[in-house]
């Protein structure tokens, strides 16, 4: 016998399940006017007083057969365009950083509408490139995924995370594509072919 | 501010995993290839705080908060209470729960649902709530119907209730699902069957409580979450900066 931990742990991840709008997004889940306020319906406390540029970033979870799945629901968590992060001292008032969004239910494509955030240093004094955090749920999703965007636009040549990434061309997995002013496609493949780099951060 | 250290990696033992034939929809929305592992920055660590979202006073009420008060929902009235900690066993304090259920019946207030057990008119099925200071929430509601589902030919699930949780960040988050003590349908299903170390199957299944039972009123149901913690030793590096 040894001594016993003290810690505890982590409690065990469940399938969203197919109905994870209803907690989350009561009004895709067909039943608006359920809460006062929905929570991260936008970034945004005040979007014509938010700091930097307003993107739009359009895309799809696909499946492993090349399904573009219309049940997915994602979370994004980013720093503001100044690289503060919300609730930090300095952070741009106007701004959460939170969105919640979801796979629209005919076509299969989401959209982020936020803005571009800024670059900010980690632990060490390391910079890393613009990014924006993202979490994927959905029914058959056991945990959910992280994963990040990135944006073709921006020097991404020195970040930490993208340079630890062994085969090169799986970096494009991750670097959304300029489509329009300010707007982008970064679409999320979550098994086989195109196999989007997911994290465990 | 003060580094409060890197996230402690996550165990993804004590997790289901992603790839589990028995869940059939996991076959192709789980990934091959292995996750990147890397230690926690600043984007896993800081989180969203919800201090400016206005909660309802009802919004922890599910027998309530659809008919915003005018009339209670049909079925056994419990209270689900417990506690949010980390890892190191600390409380979370001012954290975001959201929960969703189907009613008594087993039927979800969803556009997709279309189980042939009814609605009930005074039941929508999702309530939310913030952690006090010491970690601890609760919940009024129905408890939830079994139901069936689409997997393998005749498959049901337990009695649960999906829980959302934030903690302080965003690498914390969680979704999980509670059950019931004594459920015979726990173990016949495939989604809790995906959990592999049965003591952590077992963490998720809630308690019958008397200590929050009232009389009269509600039973009660106790649940404790865990998220992950943090690392903090008299070795690590301070935050450049901070
Ligand atoms: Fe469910």
């Amino acid at each position: 016998m040894v001594q016993k931990l003290e810690t505890l742990i982590e409690s065990a991840s469940q399938t969203a399940g197919p109905y994870v709008h209803i907690g989350l997004m009561p009004t895709y889940a067909g039943n608006a006017g359920y809460y006062d306020e929905e929570i991260g319906t936008t970034p945004f406390l005040d979007e014509s007083k938010a700091k930097g540029e307003i993107v739009e970033i359009v895309g799809s979870v696909f499946d492993g057969t090349g399904w573009a799945m219309r049940d997915a629901l994602i979370e994004s968590w980013q720093c503001d365009a100044g690289g503060v992060f919300p609730g930090d001292k300095g952070a741009d008032p106007a701004f959460t950083g939170h969105c919640r969004f979801a796979a629209d239910a005919e076509s299969g494509e989401f959209t982020l509408r936020t803005v571009k955030p800024g670059s900010y240093k980690g632990r060490g004094g390391v910079e890393s490139a613009p990014h924006i955090s993202l979490w994927v749920v959905a029914r058959g999703i056991n945990i959910g995924l992280n994963t990040r965007i990135y944006f073709e636009d921006e020097d991404n040549a020195n970040d930490p995370l993208l340079n630890r990434i062994e085969q090169r061309p799986r970096v494009n997995t991750l670097i959304a594509k300029k489509t329009g002013d300010g707007k982008y496609r970064f679409d999320i493949r979550l098994q086989g072919e195109g196999e989007t780099v997911f994290l465990d951060i | 501010m003060t580094d409060q250290g890197p996230l402690i990696p996550r165990n993804r033992a004590i997790h289901p995993e992603p790839y589990d034939p028995g869940y059939k929809t996991s076959v192709a929305r789980s990934p091959f290839l292995p996750l990147l592992s890397m230690e926690s920055t600043p984007s896993e660590e800081t989180g969203p705080r919800f201090g400016h979202t206005k909660l309802g006073a009802l919004d922890n009420n599910l027998i309530l908060n659809w008919t915003k008060g005018a009339a209670p929902a049909v079925g056994e009235r419990i209270l689900v209470h417990g506690r949010l900690l980390d890892e190191m066993s600390r409380p979370i304090p001012n954290a975001l729960i959201e929960i969703w259920q189907a009613n008594a019946g087993g039927r979800y207030r969803h556009k997709k649902d279309t189980y042939f057990a009814p609605l009930d008119p005074n039941f929508g099925g999702c309530g939310r709530t913030i952690t006090d200071e010491n970690g601890y929430y609760e919940f009024l509601t129905v408890r939830p119907g079994a139901y069936p589902w689409p997997n393998r030919a005749n498959d049901w699930r337990p009695m649960h209730i999906h829980f959302s949780i934030f903690g302080h960040s965003f690498a914390q988050r969680l979704i999980s699902q509670m059950y019931f003590e004594g459920d015979p349908l726990i173990n016949h299903c495939p989604i809790a069957a995906t959990i592999k170390d049965r003591s952590q199957l077992d963490r998720l299944v809630a308690p019958l409580d008397f200590s929050k039972s009232r009389p009269l009123d509600f039973l009660a149901y106790k649940f404790d979450i865990v998220l992950r913690g943090r690392r903090q030793t008299m070795f690590e590096n301070k935050m450049e900066g901070m």
